[in-house]
């Protein structure tokens, strides 16, 4: 393919605090389908890391196998990327972080990685808390192999060919909370507005976060009678409200109506704003946010935003109690006993 | 009846227990007094796929020798374990001893003619001075060790001084158990004429030689190898490599804040705990796993990718009996060719091949060298023999001025100098090409990994041209890989013999012991010891220069052998196999009888 990105940008254009432009966190150009929801969420994700100033080689980008997993590479060229095996990301990226706590992770995924091949590693990545922002693009289909039914696709959606789905679809934000997930939201891939600060307050965030993003896929599952649609899904969000994210280092000056708006303090000091369209719905309450999703999908809506956020619970590397220093920094200086220890040991066998 | 012959510091005794009832120290104190005795003894333990309740038996071969391999025949028989009484009494060699609880009369059906019986009222002499139900479980173990000092000439002190190292911490328990030893000395002492025609005799041949499992060696090697990042799941055999690795973490790699050096985490399964180890070494920490062969089953994805996209990555193989779920606490060397091949597509990997715990420590610690200078899996082939048995060893030795060999790493000042890094170009002619960890350099260095086909520059590619250039270079790596993995040792300098052997891992002490015997019998044989695969040339050359070539190993299909007919385009006439392949380990008396069956017919004595 000889597919160039144009290289030209406008002289002009605002730059971040690092001095990098939005073009900056660009990747390479897409090749996935015209009007794919996945390409909009690669965009709001390097939105947001270029609103958060993050170096982008401080980030690593991880993925398992499917048109989800091809995106790391249409985000944030100058970041190490990994597209592993289908399913098993979470591992990867979970070996990842034991080896350096100092980076930012990105996993992407989607529906067949995470809800069939992966659902293993999946729930066990949530359970361990390690601190990553865990994005599924979510189209309910098989896009790569032409359109099967995937285990998140809804009872009674229609596919392209006309067959109705038989199965009760996963729901992965309910999964996520059971397994005590601390940082779980939802959103669609046609409203950036809302993506994007729900993915920098998940970069934010001690642990676990995820991202379950209704993204349709144009080609094979966006025909009428299936919910996993644009028009279908558009007709059937129900925005739970928008987050503001502010960083610790910003004075909060907005002021904000107690009654509709909630403002949750970060591990690190810095505030998330949400406002509240639920009046019936606390989002730092798990059970609330439980009822919500139940009663969102009893009414067959798509329940979007951050619908639960606890930012005070321990991350991975707490549990284990690992050294601050990074691992991979170790040199044999500390890691080796050397041979005086083994004389010891050597002298307790005997 | 015929005696078993004045056999100082040579013979069997095998003693039969129920699991779960505390055979296990007590039998470990019986096997290590008689290593302090400066003596060499070997330790089986051949134990169920179970937690309470089935026969166990532990078996120590004492030899002069220091041969180290199992042998076959028992003489004397330790049973304490109704449920197996049968078979037990029937494996007594002819002139051997039966040693049993007489707190009531043997059955007439387990009497032979041609053993000698001895009964210890063991049942008896613990409820006399025992209350409590445990401590007369315990100590009836503890007398019959007691017993055996006498019986076997072993110096009791010994046995006292292993009890006092044993309770330290614990001072209240050595008195006790003390008497319980004094109790069974004193009984055969009253009763029976000791000591027996074979027993043992202090001697100094021992020196500095330790005790110690290969599993235990192995997750020493890892500290000492640098790992950093451990993940696993429970599997027999190899769950006390993972365990010991933690244990002498927290002994080795607390910082003095109270944080640790190392991160490990216990895996859902076998394809997460491998996926970590690739995640991780991918970002430049040194991390491995243990498991064994249903673990390497399920790791075949992973290993297949981590072989393509050239991440390191260190698995410690514990082989046990398959295929399947086999004979989980059984062991055999038949994870061969699937480790050598594991993955779809034409993948390879590196196998190293340790016979010795000093050789688990030395080759799990080499392991993550080599997989950080070839950016390949490399999978340490033990075995549960090796690995969950205790081994009289060498003692563990470790250069201080060795710096680890982290391989073709890039720095960001390296990266600053280059025009374009290109990840997968072979810049140095050996297929090995440069690599770049996360978070190196802002702007170069980065790329994406990638199980799928890519040019030099990692780009994803469908370039047919493009993808036959990349397998082509993994192939001339795995080449390459041939002179830096460890040498096979060759026995003798110059062949003796138009015949030889060639064996690897636990058939080693087995296959060294039948030489010696057949030697004495006027057959010559030239032996080699694999240490590695691929094969280097000197295998080859080695294999090429002898007529005839036994191949020992512990599988039913011959793996080793198939291996090196397909590496090195041996003619199977030339290979001939001896295999072992019950789940015993194997003996020489078995490969003696083999190789006479080929070399002197007329020579094989059949099997006892």
């Amino acid at each position: 393919m000889t597919y160039v990105r144009p290289k030209f940008r406008h002289p002009e254009l605002p730059k971040n605090k690092l001095g990098y432009t939005l073009s900056y966190y660009e990747g390479a150009l897409s090749t996935l389908c015209a009007g794919c929801g996945h390409d909009s969420i690669s965009a709001a994700i390097v939105q947001s890391c270029y609103e958060m100033d993050i170096e982008p080689h401080k980030v690593a980008k991880l993925s398992g196998i499917g048109c989800s997993s091809k995106t790391p590479a249409y985000f944030l060229s100058n970041s190490h990327g990994f597209n592993s095996v289908h399913g098993r990301m979470p591992s990867v990226a979970t070996g990842a972080y034991m080896a350096n706590r100092d980076l930012i992770y990105f996993g992407v995924s989607g529906d067949g990685d995470t809800a069939s091949i992966g659902m293993g590693q999946f729930v066990h990545a949530v359970r361990r808390n390690l601190k990553m922002v865990y994005v599924v693009m979510n189209n309910g289909c098989y896009g790569l192999t032409k359109g099967q039914d995937s285990a998140t696709a809804d009872l009674g959606s229609k596919s392209k060919a006309g067959s109705v789905n038989p199965f009760e679809g996963i729901d992965l934000c309910g999964l996520a909370l059971e397994l005590g997930a601390n940082f779980v939201a939802q959103s669609f891939s046609g409203d950036k507005h809302q993506l994007t600060p729900l993915i920098k307050a998940a970069i934010n965030h001690n642990g676990f976060a995820l991202i379950n993003v209704i993204s349709p896929c144009v080609t094979f599952n966006n025909n009428p009678g299936s919910t996993k649609s644009y028009d279908y899904v558009r007709q059937h969000i129900q925005t739970t409200g928008m987050a503001d994210f502010v960083p610790i280092a910003e004075t909060i000056e907005a002021n904000y109506n107690e009654g509709t708006h909630k403002k949750i303090q970060m591990h690190d000091g810095s505030f998330l704003t949400l406002n509240k369209l639920a009046q019936d719905w606390d989002p730092t309450d798990r059970m609330s946010a439980v009822n919500a999703l139940h009663a969102s999908r009893a009414k067959h809506e798509v329940l979007t935003g951050l619908i639960y956020l606890n930012a005070q619970g321990k991350d991975l590397h707490n549990v284990l109690n690992s050294a601050a220093t990074p691992l991979n920094t170790l040199k044999e200086d500390v890691l080796c006993p050397g041979n005086d220890a083994l004389k010891g040991i050597n002298e307790e066998m005997r | 009846m015929s005696g078993t012959g004045s056999k100082i510091n040579d013979f069997v005794v095998r003693l039969a227990n129920v699991n779960g009832t505390g055979s296990a120290s007590a039998n470990f104190l019986f096997a290590k007094s008689i290593f302090r005795s400066g003596v060499f003894m070997t330790p089986k333990n051949i134990f169920p796929s179970n937690i309470q309740g089935l026969p166990t038996w532990y078996e120590i071969r004492v030899s002069e020798k220091g041969y180290l391999g199992r042998r076959e025949g028992i003489d004397m028989m330790v049973a304490m374990n109704p449920q197996s009484m049968m078979q037990d009494v029937m494996s007594v060699r002819p002139g051997g001893y039966f040693f049993y609880d007489s707190t009531k009369p043997l059955h007439p059906q387990f009497k032979r003619s041609d053993i000698h019986y001895i009964g210890v009222p063991l049942m008896q002499m613990c409820n006399d001075n025992y209350t409590d139900a445990r401590q007369r479980q315990l100590f009836k173990n503890i007398i019959y060790v007691g017993a055996f000092s006498a019986l076997l000439n072993i110096d009791l002190q010994i046995m006292i001084d292993l009890l006092a190292e044993q309770f330290k911490g614990k001072e209240k328990l050595i008195e006790p158990n003390v008497k319980a030893l004094n109790m069974g000395v004193d009984y055969i002492k009253a009763n029976y004429k000791y000591p027996l025609e074979f027993h043992v005799e202090k001697r100094d041949l021992t020196k500095d030689k330790i005790v110690i499992e290969g599993n235990n060696a192995c997750g020493l090697g890892a500290v000492y190898g640098g790992a950093t990042v451990l993940s696993w799941y429970p599997i027999t055999p190899s769950t006390s490599v993972a365990e010991a690795f933690a244990d002498w973490c927290h002994q080795f790699r607390v910082d003095k804040d109270g944080k640790n050096n190392f991160a490990i985490v216990q895996a859902e399964d076998e394809l997460a705990a491998i996926g970590m180890v690739i995640g991780a070494n991918w970002n430049g920490a040194r991390a491995f796993t243990s498991t064994s062969g249903p673990g390497v089953s399920l790791m075949n994805e992973f290993l297949g990718l981590a072989y393509y996209a050239e991440v390191p990555a260190v698995l410690i193989d514990v082989q046990r009996t398959g295929p399947s779920t086999g004979m989980p606490t059984r062991t055999q060397q038949s994870d061969v060719m699937e480790a050598a091949y594991a993955g779809h597509g034409d993948t390879k990997h590196i196998l190293l091949f340790p016979s010795t715990p000093k050789e688990c420590f030395e080759m799990t610690a080499e392991s993550f060298d080599l997989a950080e200078e070839f950016q390949t899996p490399i999978i340490l082939m033990t075995d549960l023999d090796l690995g969950m048995n205790d081994h009289v060893s060498d003692p563990l030795v470790w250069d201080d001025k060795r710096k680890y060999k982290r391989g073709k790493v890039l720095t960001a000042e390296q990266l600053e100098k280059m025009e374009r890094f290109g990840r997968y170009y072979d810049v140095d002619g050996d297929g090995i090409p440069y690599r770049t960890i996360p978070g190196t350099h802002p702007t170069k260095g980065s790329y994406f990994t990638r199980g799928s086909s890519r040019d030099e520059y990692a780009v994803y590619t469908e370039d047919s041209a493009a993808y036959k250039r990349n397998v082509d270079r993994l192939a001339k790596k795995f080449e390459t890989a041939k002179s830096k993995v460890p040498a096979p040792h060759i026995y003798n300098a110059k062949n003796t013999s138009k015949n030889a052997m060639l064996f690897f891992g636990t058939s080693t002490y087995s296959s060294e012991e039948a030489c010696d015997l057949m030697k004495e019998e006027g057959i010559a044989l030239d032996m080699i010891r694999l240490r590695s695969f691929p094969f280097s040339k000197e295998v080859h050359d080695f294999i090429n220069s002898h007529d005839k070539v036994f191949v020992i190993e512990q599988n039913r299909d011959a793996q080793m052998r198939s291996c090196l007919m397909i590496e090195l385009g041996i003619h199977p006439d030339k290979l001939i196999s001896i295999l072992n392949y019950d789940g015993m380990p194997i003996t020489a008396d078995f490969i003696q009888r083999s190789v006479k069956k080929v070399l002197a017919p007329g020579k094989v004595v059949a099997a006892n």
